[in-house]
């Protein structure tokens, strides 16, 4: 089949630890990226791309973080929504006192700003963990929902409480705020995405990644063997709140436009949450094929019995989506624990020795 | 030193100014503090048999009083409606067993844990596509509970202590008196002890694991049910209640994963100390509205003190 790997041998380590070490994997990605960066921009609409491509984007961009740390370094968090909210709190103080600022740059920096709320909220990790870490990410959760709420400064004084975002022009284009289009807004988070999700990749593969796997799998083993495990654990906490807080900015400055407190709260850390086990802990293409699922649910949920003219009122479709999400859930934990992205795997497993069984 | 005195010296004036005012608060966190006892006591019930980080307990609360409401207004009577909803309960705590829990046999916590927010997500949508997700009231007067208030006049001002509030006291600590009495006298309590200590072990000697785990779950139940009802008297019935589930978790940081001596006293601790905290210090300082973390970061200090919490059993790893 076209998967066939007769004929691509390695003579050096570097060629076995090549990013594609099957030419067919760099193929596939090629026509993904062809896809994303051609042929859905000039095929979507409006819709399309504020309801699908956007969000899609977005909470992959999440989940990455998220899974970085529960994934790769083994500490569960509840409190994504939380940082998500730091990087949006931040980016918005940042463009306002500094209007001049590149966007590139403030989206950046705000990714600091939570990746150090997240280190100061993943100190305890060091004495607790398991639930009890689990817990106390939700004190991180809990607080800082309030903190958004109450600290006034941080929304400007505004009467409605609410970030409301300007509208920001890069070289001549405006990329954020209500004059944005669609599909500028679409490429700038591409861009964003797929240069984090790079880095990701590969600091998930390297030295770094195995130190966090060692952590995750045993702890005392791996500082048995070496591993600081204060050093891994908080660095695993700066990586993941950096890259979710820069998912928090983009969340805000490139797709809702504007954001409350509550946007922050218990239900989207958890709808992060079940993106990351539903596409598959640790892994990167995971992410991207649990965010695609949950935010195309609610849309299938809505238009398939359509389709087949049994039309279903709003507030139905909702119950029914968080019903079949719990179920998947429980299913996908029970049938395959490590997600959709095992399937692929297991997809590309039998597509590379196909015709033969073993 | 003006900021010194706000948070250390004004506060007890003001409690001692107002003795009686102080008694009210005291008297209302000790009814906030036996309700997330009794969710705390669901956790560790399930968390001491079964190594389950129950994470649906919150939920189960809503469920079961919604469905309690429910039956009533589809014309079941009060008193039908209550077996009924146990009985709902049971059937709730067999499918749980079997469509998940038995599959999931020997995973990891964790993974057992995910579970239980799946069953979470199930119970909200499910029980919204049945009973609707409005706020319902409490059928609190068919079920012969008084709702009168009483009143008396210490230090020279007013409590007033509403009688449901005083029922549900007296009706939670019958309900752990019988349960403690349960699980320390009868075969069955000391066969959910035995699995809870050493699943193997108590696997050997002959005990069900699939129908200690379906009484386990169903007593979680109960428990819930009594919850229900009784945070549904105060509050009414709709899934808003779901985060009375999230002020459970720090009482059982504070007490212990699998204390069921901590669950009650971290409960009503966290209960009265967030009140107290609420009305002395939130409210003139920090703009109000600290109950929504103020459990959490106490026990999270009390956590990095004491990594198992007030009560949990020290853990030993050995490599």
């Amino acid at each position: 089949m076209f998967y066939r790997t007769a004929g691509q041998f390695k003579t050096s380590y570097e060629a076995d630890h090549a990013l594609f070490p099957i030419r067919q994997d760099a193929f596939l990605l090629g026509v993904v990226l062809v896809f994303a960066f051609i042929i859905f921009p000039l095929t979507a609409s409006e819709f399309t791309f504020r309801a699908l491509l956007i969000p899609v984007l977005i909470y992959s961009l999440a989940a990455l973080g998220l899974n970085i740390l529960t994934g790769y370094a083994g500490q569960l968090s509840l409190g994504t929504g939380a940082f998500m909210g730091v990087g949006a709190y931040a980016c918005y103080k940042l463009i306002t006192i500094f209007p001049e600022m590149n966007i590139v740059v403030a989206i950046a920096l705000s990714g600091f700003f939570s990746a150090a709320i997240g280190v100061l909220f993943g100190l305890p990790s060091l004495r607790i963990k398991g639930f009890y870490l689990a817990i106390a990410t939700l004190a991180a959760q809990f607080f800082l929902v309030w903190l958004f709420q109450k600290w006034a400064w941080l929304y400007n004084y505004n009467a409605s409480g609410a970030i409301q975002v300007p509208n920001i022009d890069m070289f001549g284009i405006t990329v954020s705020g209500p004059r944005a289009t669609a599909i500028t807004q679409y490429y700038f988070v591409l861009c964003v995405v797929c240069v984090i999700t790079f880095f990701a990749i590969n600091i998930t593969r390297g030295r770094i990644g195995r130190m966090w796997k060692a952590v995750r799998d045993m702890d005392i083993a791996a500082e048995l063997v070496g591993i600081n495990l204060m050093r891994s654990k908080l660095m695993a906490f700066f990586v993941s709140s950096y890259v979710v807080g820069i998912a928090g900015a983009l969340f805000v400055f490139l797709w809702r436009g504007a954001a409350e407190a509550n946007l922050f709260d218990i239900p989207l850390s958890f709808r992060v949450l079940f993106i990351a086990i539903i596409g598959g802990l640790g892994s990167i293409l995971g992410n991207f094929l649990g965010a695609i699922l949950i935010v195309a649910l609610p849309v299938i949920i809505g238009s398939v019995p359509q389709a087949f003219g049994i039309p279903l009122d709003s507030a139905m479709v909702e119950h029914l989506n968080i019903m079949i999400i719990g179920a998947l859930i429980i299913a996908f934990l029970i049938i395959e624990p490590h997600g959709l992205a095992r399937f692929w795997a297991m997809i590309r497993e039998k597509f590379i020795l196909w015709p033969f069984p073993h | 030193m003006e900021f010194l005195n706000d948070v250390l010296v004004q506060p007890f004036a003001d409690m001692a100014a107002a003795p009686d005012f102080l008694l009210q608060v005291l008297w209302e966190g000790l009814v906030g503090g036996v309700l997330y006892a009794l969710i705390a006591l669901g956790f560790v019930l399930i968390y001491k048999s079964s190594r389950i980080f129950n994470f649906a307990q919150g939920i189960m609360v809503v469920f079961a009083a919604l469905t309690l409401v429910g039956l009533y207004e589809k014309g079941v009577p009060a008193l039908l409606a209550l077996p009924l909803t146990l009985a709902v309960m049971l059937v709730l705590a067999m499918t749980i067993e079997r469509v998940v829990l038995r599959p999931l046999v020997n995973q990891p916590d964790i993974i057992l844990f995910m579970a239980t927010i799946g069953i979470t997500l199930f119970l909200i949508g499910f029980g919204e596509l049945i009973f609707g997700g409005e706020n319902k009231v409490m059928i609190t007067e068919q079920l012969f509970i008084p709702t009168g208030s009483i009143v008396f006049e210490p230090f020279g001002g007013f409590v007033s202590i509403e009688e449901k509030d005083l029922t549900a006291v007296i009706g939670a600590m019958v309900l752990v008196a019988a349960l403690l009495v349960f699980l320390n006298k009868s075969k069955i309590g000391r066969a959910i002890r035995a699995l809870g200590d050493d699943h193997q072990a108590a696997l050997s000697v002959g005990i069900s694991l699939s129908t200690i785990w379906v009484i386990v779950w169903f007593i979680a139940g109960v428990i819930a049910l009594a919850t229900g009802i009784v945070w549904g008297a105060r509050a009414g019935v709709s899934f808003a209640l779901e985060v009375i589930a999230f002020k459970a978790l720090p009482v059982l940081m504070l007490g212990g994963l699998e204390s069921v001596m901590g669950a009650i006293i971290g409960g009503l601790a966290i209960g009265i100390l967030e009140k107290l905290f609420e009305i002395y210090w939130g409210q003139p300082l920090l703009g109000g509205n600290t109950e929504a973390w103020f459990a959490y970061m106490l026990a999270l200090l009390v956590l990095l003190v004491r990594p198992q919490g007030l009560f949990g059993e020290k853990i030993i790893e050995r490599v």
